[in-house]
């Protein structure tokens, strides 16, 4: 009998590590024998601690596990949710970044390598850099941070560039509310990460890459730094990758708590050493990035996507999708929701049956009032526009965007008003100083709203105009894209501002 | 006042890191770790290691919020204050705690005991509301079980 119990931060949140003890005492009293494995998340977040058991006949799930089901479980008498495989949830996705996680013991290579990984490597080191570029090229990945600015050009970019030194630094400075997929990637698949990494800079020419965690994510930080370790010691990093005798090495760096070191260029400030304040571009990382350097700059969920393109092609990726977002997109649907985790599935699902289907609606039973689509700078969406399809270009018609993927569902017990306070508060205290419209302006924004909330409703036209120049005007998304929630909440629900929708005369 | 350690441990504990591409934030991290805080003899001795002014280590301990604060209550919890978790209540939630325990963010209780600190997501998005206690996640807390908590750390 095999037992596996996630050690994803959400179930050691919901008490896994407590299930583990019973499982392991209760095994010991009845004097069973069972290899009992941690694994990453199947990303059913409602359903963690998420136990199960493999009697020979496959994978079979218990969900909502507490240590006092553990005797009723080893008994054979707790009821089962079935294979976890068929569960709707899990059964309904396309799982190509997320193909191991949740399956493989994350810090087992053999696993990993038993389970496809290392195929996409295998074959990049027989091609040349300029063909692994035009392979991302073809699949059509963009980048999964948020920007959607296509992977392959940027590490074109990188490769044509000169410089004594290039760097791959990877984005793993996930700070936005309603995001979990880089943590759970991390946590529970760390090697296509690094694998990732490691055919970045044989595209590039590249022989040192930095994973920069935040400091949020203690479990994370510490699988990562395990599986480098192992990945070196298994011959996947060092000074002759896999025998080819290319080298590649790697540093995880631990983030100290700024949201804003999410952005590229502070980032890349951040890593140096210093404040982790925005650069101007340009010049472009790519050109000047990591001390002057050429550097690739991609999300955890980028760089964690190129193996599965390489062990499978660019075509079977980019047949993926709709229009120009080409691929799957892994969906973390969050906040009041009745199955929240992670729904990795190709773009074009539309909003509307992302949340009331595959999340079930509400946690509370009460109905969806909105949802905020792509973190903290992202759009608030109300039902009237559950019919935009999941796609960079659609949702920026549709005057949102989706950001890192992450939608956060609120019931109509929301104050949308608050919300919007709370985005230009939140900007204010983030804010790393360098351009007067994000500094200033968030500042004057909590001021203009509290002002607009008392009443003053020829405050509005100031709080627009503020707004504009805010997008307008910042050097980098944090204070460009804040406008995006507090406008949408203002626009969408007016109300809540004390504010009633005009009436045509 | 805890007693100050001494100016060559933490010499030789940055010097482990010089040899590292960007070295800062790896020093400042290991010295929180070791100490519990940024000691006040470091941002001298940091300067000198890496040979930049003392204003500018300033700087960069200042600008991040893992680094500025003073030191803390014996346990530190951390409450997650972004979108997902307020979606489930975590502003009652934790307005309820500091309100019982008479303190502000970052306010540490009288007996030493207990910090407690907002935090802006800990990817415990679908699970909320969430937080860190002495860095062991948690997550579907309530008022309830916070006060709880609140009372262990104190205990």
């Amino acid at each position: 009998m095999r037992i596996h119990v996630s050690m994803d931060s959400a179930a050691i949140a919901l008490g896994a590590e407590a299930v583990l003890a019973a499982l392991r005492s209760g095994l010991e009293e009845r004097g069973l024998e069972a290899e009992v494995i941690r694994v990453g998340s199947r990303g059913m977040v409602w359903l963690e601690p998420l136990v199960e058991l493999d009697r020979g006949g496959g994978r079979i799930a218990y969900g909502g596990v507490t240590p006092g089901d553990v005797p009723a479980l080893l008994e054979g008498r707790l009821d089962s949710l079935g294979p976890t495989e068929a569960i709707p949830f899990f059964a309904r996705q396309t799982r190509l970044t997320f193909a191991r996680c949740g399956v493989i013991d994350p810090l087992s290579l053999s696993d990993y390598a038993a389970q496809g990984g290392l195929a996409g490597l295998r074959r990049a080191l027989g091609m040349t850099a300029e063909a692994i570029v035009d392979e991302v090229k073809l699949s059509g990945l963009r980048g999964r941070g948020g920007a959607g600015f296509p992977t392959g050009i940027k590490w074109d970019t990188v490769r044509l560039a000169q410089g004594a030194r290039k760097y791959i630094v990877c984005n793993a400075d996930e700070g936005d509310s309603g995001t979990f997929a880089d943590r759970m990637l991390m946590e529970g698949d760390p090697f296509t990460l690094i694998e990732g990494m490691v055919i970045a800079g044989l595209g590039t020419g590249a022989a040192q890459g930095y994973v920069y965690i935040r400091s949020e994510y203690p479990r994370a930080i510490a699988v990562m730094e395990q599986a480098v370790d192992l990945a070196r010691a298994g011959g996947l990093l060092g000074p002759d990758v896999l025998g080819s005798g290319r080298g590649f090495e790697l540093e995880i760096r631990v983030g100290a708590g700024a949201y804003v070191c999410g952005e590229e260029t502070a980032l890349l400030n951040s890593l140096e050493g210093r404040r982790g304040v925005v650069r101007a571009k340009p010049p472009l990382p790519a050109l000047e990035g990591f001390l002057g350097c050429p550097t690739v700059v991609n999300n955890v969920l980028s760089l964690a996507t190129v193996p599965v393109i390489f062990a499978r092609g660019a075509a079977f990726y980019a047949d993926f999708g709709l229009g120009r977002s080409r691929g799957t997109i892994p969906l973390q649907i969050s906040g009041n929701v009745k199955h929240g985790g992670l729904f990795e599935t190709a773009f074009g699902m539309p909003l509307g049956t992302i949340i009331e289907d595959i999340g079930g609606g509400t946690a509370s039973g009460r109905p969806v009032r909105a949802v905020q689509i792509g973190g903290p700078l992202g759009a608030y969406f109300g039902p009237d526009k559950f019919a935009t399809p999941f796609g960079y270009e659609e949702f920026d018609g549709a005057g949102g965007l989706i950001g890192h993927a992450g939608l956060v569902v609120f019931d109509d017990s929301v104050d949308m008003a608050a919300m919007a306070r709370f985005a230009m508060a939140f900007c204010a205290l983030e804010s790393c100083g360098k351009c007067t419209p994000c500094r200033i302006g968030a500042v004057r924004g909590v001021e203009t709203l509290d002002r607009i909330l008392a009443g003053e409703r020829a405050a509005v036209a100031l709080l627009e105009d503020l707004c504009e120049t805010m997008r307008l005007g910042s050097l980098c998304a944090l204070g460009g894209f804040t406008p995006y929630p507090v406008l949408s909440a203002l626009e969408g629900f007016p109300e809540d501002f004390g504010i009633l929708p005009e009436v045509a005369e | 006042m805890e007693p100050q350690p001494a100016q060559s441990e933490i010499a030789a504990l940055i010097a482990r890191h010089l040899t590292r591409e960007g070295p800062m934030l790896p020093i400042l991290h290991a010295l929180r770790e070791a100490y519990g805080q940024i000691p006040g003899a470091a941002p001298a001795l940091i300067a000198e290691a890496l040979n930049l002014s003392r204003a500018e280590v300033h700087g960069v301990i200042s600008f991040y919020h893992d680094f500025a604060r003073a030191p803390q209550g014996r346990h530190l919890l951390q409450i997650c204050r972004a979108e997902a978790c307020q979606a489930m209540g975590a502003a009652e939630m934790a307005e309820r705690l500091l309100t019982a325990l008479g303190l502000d963010w970052h306010g540490t209780t009288p007996d030493g005991a207990l910090t407690v600190a907002p935090v802006y997501c800990l990817g415990l998005c679908a699970c909320g509301p969430a937080a860190l206690y002495d860095g062991a996640p948690l997550a579907r807390l309530n008022a309830a079980r916070l006060a709880q908590l609140a009372g262990e750390a104190r205990a």
